[in-house]
Order: structure tokens, then sequence, then C-alpha cells
């Protein structure tokens, strides 16, 4: 066994290998690399020309600018209150949508009622409508629901738009879900409601995460709907970052705009990372036979 | 009356019928069991008893109250299923406690209920354990404690032994008969396998396409079914259904059936009730120990008639010897004792015990005698 293994790690085969995966490795996180060097120089190292180099004076300047003094559009705030914008937007409609989802799923599954199929494939329907053409008619809703131009105006939109997609994750999760668990659970008494809450969601680990990661993932990231639908005041952090740096007073401060393309980023780097592990366990092995 | 009553109860889906109005009213600690084929309408049955599908027509009581439209939850049953549909989520111990918690069961009371059960079920030492980390057979306990601690009027097992391998289904099977024995409590019982349902039940309802065919106790469904269909699902090796034609012997009826080689042997019968139908084309049936070597047939009765018939093949199974040969075209299987000196291609005397044998109309496939 053991001798087998060496002897295996050893071939030709195995180290080329090895090599071309690094090249890779190198290759996808040159662009990460850049970044963070540069936004760790003072400009005059990058101007200077030397994209590539370690920074020869190493300041974090640039990042407290992006954060607090840099100039985003008319004002000079940084990036903080977007940030803030993106958040209160973001952790809502994630929560929202992934709960609808689940309840869509549930009911989808395990109380289906005549057309439910069809009004599965009218959700299903929704995933896919480009957002474009939805810009008009939903400026025209969240002015008559008096959202226009705020975050919980951009809430409801990511919310409306996420749940098509949540849907679909849960439902395809619970049909292979053990009808008789629910069964189980009525002759025990339990109410709808109670059902969900208890037996259900405690079993939707891996697929709540990976819903939290596509929703958070889109949401955060939208630039046509936060554009659109957004004041000075409830911009999120996407257009916010393009705002700063389009301001142009005077010089392009590169590192700074290096350092607020990273805070862009950081959030949803940190929600693979803190949730990714939960993607591979399976929770609901053992529930029924062997 | 009775304590659970099933009364013209009927169940279609549109227009499909799945099962035809049933009558069974079973009582107090009795066990029945309902058995049949897959699609025969029995676990949909089950399912109306426990509230799971609807009634189409007529009605179920418990108790002498109408449970129709009564939520499964205000039933006072309690299920096993055949997946056991433990729940993924909780322990143990919060398996068990799920339904008392749901039904307002005051925490004081449910620990005390549960240890009781796990006692009972010797499963007190997995309490704490997930599901998962269960093996079949321990899964199976705890499914029967969730049933238990609620002590319900009417407990409903769904095929509970069918996930088990052979050797811990023949254990589990005698566990669940000492259960109701030292409980008492009424249980129906749903399954495929003929033989849970003669070892288990106090009573059987054999189900076939719909219809309950025959309800009676294991002796009677086993030595006196009401048609063809229940003769040869009951029982294993099944019942041996062959053609033979009703003739005069002696006085008496007997049973003209065609041998293999040509020859033809007249069996009397040890009862009259064909008497008035000589001449009639019929279906005999006689199950495998009721067919043997001489000195293998039942010295209590009154009607062992020996018959030479040549033998097609021969079967050692160690305790018996299944001997078969071709009557009126069919196999027939006797068992014979494992020491009799017996070979494919000789001919050889075989002993029909003529009152266990019963008859059928080859038309209706009815009990006819």
């Amino acid at each position: 066994m053991s001798t087998a293994a060496k002897s295996s790690s050893f071939s030709a085969g195995r180290i080329i290998l090895y090599i071309l995966l690094l090249l890779f490795c190198i290759y996808y996180l040159l662009p990460l690399y850049v970044m963070v060097v540069n936004s760790l120089k003072p400009l005059s190292e990058i101007t200077a020309g030397g994209m590539m180099a370690l920074p020869r004076d190493w300041t974090a300047a640039p990042w407290f600018s992006a954060w607090s003094t840099a100039q985003v559009g008319v004002e000079a705030t940084g990036l903080r209150p977007y940030f803030l914008n993106s958040i209160i937007m973001v952790v809502p409609a994630v929560a929202l949508s992934t709960l609808v989802g689940a309840l869509n799923g549930y009911v989808l599954t395990k109380w289906a009622f005549k057309g439910s199929t069809i009004l599965f494939g009218l959700l299903l329907f929704g995933c896919f409508i480009p957002f474009q053409m939805v810009l008009i008619p939903m400026a025209r809703m969240l002015g008559l629901m008096g959202l226009a131009g705020s975050v919980p105006g951009l809430i409801f939109v990511h919310f409306v738009y996420g749940i098509g997609f949540s849907t679909l994750y849960f439902r395809n999760y619970y049909a292979a879900f053990p009808t008789e668990l629910v069964r189980a659970a009525q002759i025990d008494g339990a109410g709808f409601f109670r059902i969900f809450w208890r037996i259900l969601l405690p079993s939707s680990g891996p697929i709540a995460v990976v819903c939290i990661i596509w929703q958070f993932t889109n949401i955060w990231n939208d630039f046509l709907f936060g554009a659109s639908f957004s004041d000075f005041d409830s911009q999120p952090m996407t257009v916010a970052l393009n705002n700063l740096v389009q301001s142009s007073t005077g010089v392009k401060e590169y590192n700074v705009h290096f350092a607020g393309a990273i805070m862009a980023a950081l959030p949803t780097l940190l929600v693979y990372i803190v949730a990714g592990r939960y993607f591979v366990r399976g929770l609901m092995a053992g529930s029924v036979k062997g | 009356m009775g304590f659970l009553d099933i009364k013209q109860a009927t169940k279609s889906y549109g227009a499909l019928q799945v099962l035809q109005e049933t009558d069974i009213s079973v009582e107090e600690g009795e066990f029945l069991v309902l058995v049949g084929p897959s699609g025969c309408g029995k676990s949909t049955l089950l399912n109306m008893i426990a509230g799971l599908e609807d009634i189409t027509s007529g009605e179920i009581a418990i108790r002498g109250k109408s449970m129709n439209g009564v939520k499964p939850a205000d039933r006072n049953i309690a299920m096993v299923f055949q997946s056991y549909a433990l729940y993924p989520n909780m322990t143990v111990r919060g398996n068990i406690s799920f339904g008392m918690e749901m039904h307002g069961i005051q925490k004081q009371e449910r620990e005390k209920r549960i240890d009781q059960v796990s006692d009972l079920l010797q499963i007190s030492h997995l309490l704490d354990r997930k599901p998962g980390q269960l093996s079949g057979g321990q899964r199976q306990r705890v499914a029967m404690g969730r049933a238990l601690v609620r002590e319900p009027d009417v407990f409903l097992f769904d095929e509970p032994l069918s996930n088990l391998d052979a050797k811990l289904r023949v254990d589990m099977r005698t566990e669940i008969k000492k259960l109701h024995q030292k409980l008492g409590t009424t249980i129906v019982y749903v399954t495929h396998d003929q033989i849970e349902a003669l070892t288990l039940s106090t009573r059987i309802a054999v189900m076939f396409g719909g219809y309950v065919q025959q309800l009676g106790t294991p002796k009677e469904i086993y030595d006196n079914p009401a048609n063809m269909f229940v003769a040869g699902f009951m029982g294993s090796p099944s019942m041996n259904l062959f053609p033979a034609k009703v003739v005069s012997g002696d006085g008496k009826p007997a049973a003209e059936i065609k041998l293999a080689d040509g020859k033809t042997a007249a069996v009397p019968f040890a009862k009259d009730a064909l008497a008035s139908s000589i001449g009639r084309d019929i279906i005999l049936g006689i199950r495998p120990e009721a067919i043997t070597d001489k000195d293998g047939a039942d010295r209590n009765s009154q009607a062992v008639h020996i018959v030479e018939a040549p033998v097609e093949v021969t079967e050692p199974a160690g305790s018996d010897t299944f001997v078969v040969s071709q009557i009126g075209g069919k196999d027939v299987t006797g068992r014979f004792r494992a020491d009799v000196a017996v070979n494919a291609g000789d001919v050889f005397p075989f002993a029909f015990n003529m009152e266990k044998a019963v008859a059928f109309d080859p038309k209706t496939e009815n009990r006819i005698a």
C-alpha cells in the first residue's frame, strides 16, 4: 500500500500534473496579488511603473482613504456609507428570499395542490427573465409603493428576483426529502408551520448554504438594479465603487481604487470561506433507511 | 360494534377506485394484518385509518367515534413507517418526545414515559444518539418507541420489517408479537409477507385488486381459503392448484386426476359436499404438507389415499424434501420426509390427505367445497 503510494507520488506524470496545476493557480491568483500589493504602496510607486513589484514603502493609507475619506461622486465620504448600504440591503434580501424559497419548496413538494406544477413552472420562468426587461415596470412599481430610490426598494427588488432561484433550489431538495417524515410529524400532531420549522428547515443545511451563497453573491455584486433604483444616499457598494473610480478630482489614485475594489469583493469571499465547508456535509445521512 | 370500525369505506382517485367497499370490525386488543401483493389497496386502507388519506365514501370509527374529517393528530393513533421516518435532526430522545410535546404533555411526564419505553425496548443507551448513528434494527426499535409513548388507541404498522435483513426480520417479528401479548394493544399491520401475516395476527384480511378477498383467523385463512387467490397467496410453498373432475367412486364423490404418464386416478373426497356435482370440472387445492410419502401421512386423517405418480424433480430442503410431479398439466409439490429415498424419474406412491383438500370453481375461482 505505502510503497504503491510512494512510487505513484513520484512518477513523472504526477510531477508534470502538479507543475501544471501550480501554473494555473498562479495565473488565477495573479490579479489578486496585483490588487493587494498595489493597494499597499504609495501612489508614486505605481505611477513609477512597478506594478508587479512588492511595495518598497508599505502603507495602509490607501485603505483608510478608500474607507472613509476618498471622493465618491460629489462627497468625500469614502466607501463606508455605501458598504453599510449594501449590508443593510443584502442581509434582509437574502434572508427573505431564502425563507420564502424554502416555504415555496415545502408547499410545492409536500402540500402539492391542483396547478402547483404550473405555478412552479411560472416561478422558474422568473429566473430567466433578463434584468433589463423589468427595469421600467419595476421603477413604476417602486414609485407606486413609495420605495423609489431607497434601500428598502432595493431589498424588495432583490427579494422578488431571488424567489425564483431559491424556490428552484428548495423544491428540488425537498422533492428528495422523505414524505414519510412529514406524515409521521402529522400523526405526531405537528401542523403546517411546525413541520416546516422543526422537521424540514433543520434538515435543509446544505441547500440553504447553496442558496445563501448564490443569493448573497448575486445581490452583493448586482450593479444594474443598484444603479437604476437608488439615490445618492442609498447606493450600494458596487455603484459607489464605480463612482469612486470615475470621480476625477485631479490624479487617479490607483492604490485607493485597488483598496476599494478589494473591500467590495471581501464579503463574498468571506461568505465562501465561512459557508463553503457546509456544502459537503450530508445532513440527511441516515434519516431513513440505511 | 367493534373498537375500530371500517364501514363501507372506499377510496378513489378520480375514476380509479383503488379500494372497493370494505367492512372490517376490529375488537380491542386484536392484531389485524392486512396482507396482499403490492397495489392491492392495503396501504391505502391503513392511511385512511391514519387520516393521511381522505375517505371517498363510507366511514371509519374508533371507539364508536367517527373519524371522517378528523386530523391524524386527533385520532389517538400512532404509526410505524416502513422507512421508520425518524426525524434526522433530532436525537432518539427528541424523536420519542416530539409527539408528546406536540400534544402538550408536561416535560416531567414526557421524561417518565421515555424512560419506561426505552427500558421496555432496550434503547436507553441510545437516547442521545442521532438516527444516522443507529443500525436498522435500532432504528426500528426507536420508531416503535415513538409510537408506544403516545399510548394510542390503535397502532398502525406499515410494512415495518421489510427494510431489515432476513435474520433480524424474524427476531423483530417475534418481538412485535411479544410486545402485543404484553401490552394487549389494538394493532393494524400491513405487510406483503404472508408468513408475517400468519405468525403475527389474530385475524387476517387478505386483499387483492382493492377487495378484501377473505377476512378470518390465520387458521381459517390457511385451511379454508375462500377463493383461489387466497389459496395461492397464503402459505409457502403455496397450495397446489390443479384441474380435476368430480366422478362417482363407490358411492362417494371422487376427484379424477390426470397423471403425467397418461394414467388417471380417482381420489375419493373426505366429505360428500360434491355428491350432486358428478361430472363437474373443478380446480382441486391441496397444500404440499397434505401430499406426503406413505409413512409421513397424517395418522389421524381418515382419508389418506395413495396415488402412484411419476416424480419429476426432487428438491431436498434439509428438514423436508419437496417432490414435484405433474398432475393435470400443473406442477404439484409434495412435502416428503427428508430421508425418503426418492429420485427423479421414479414412479412413487404419493399419499393424498383428502381431509385437507378443497375445491374451486375453475371459472369464478371461488370455493365450492
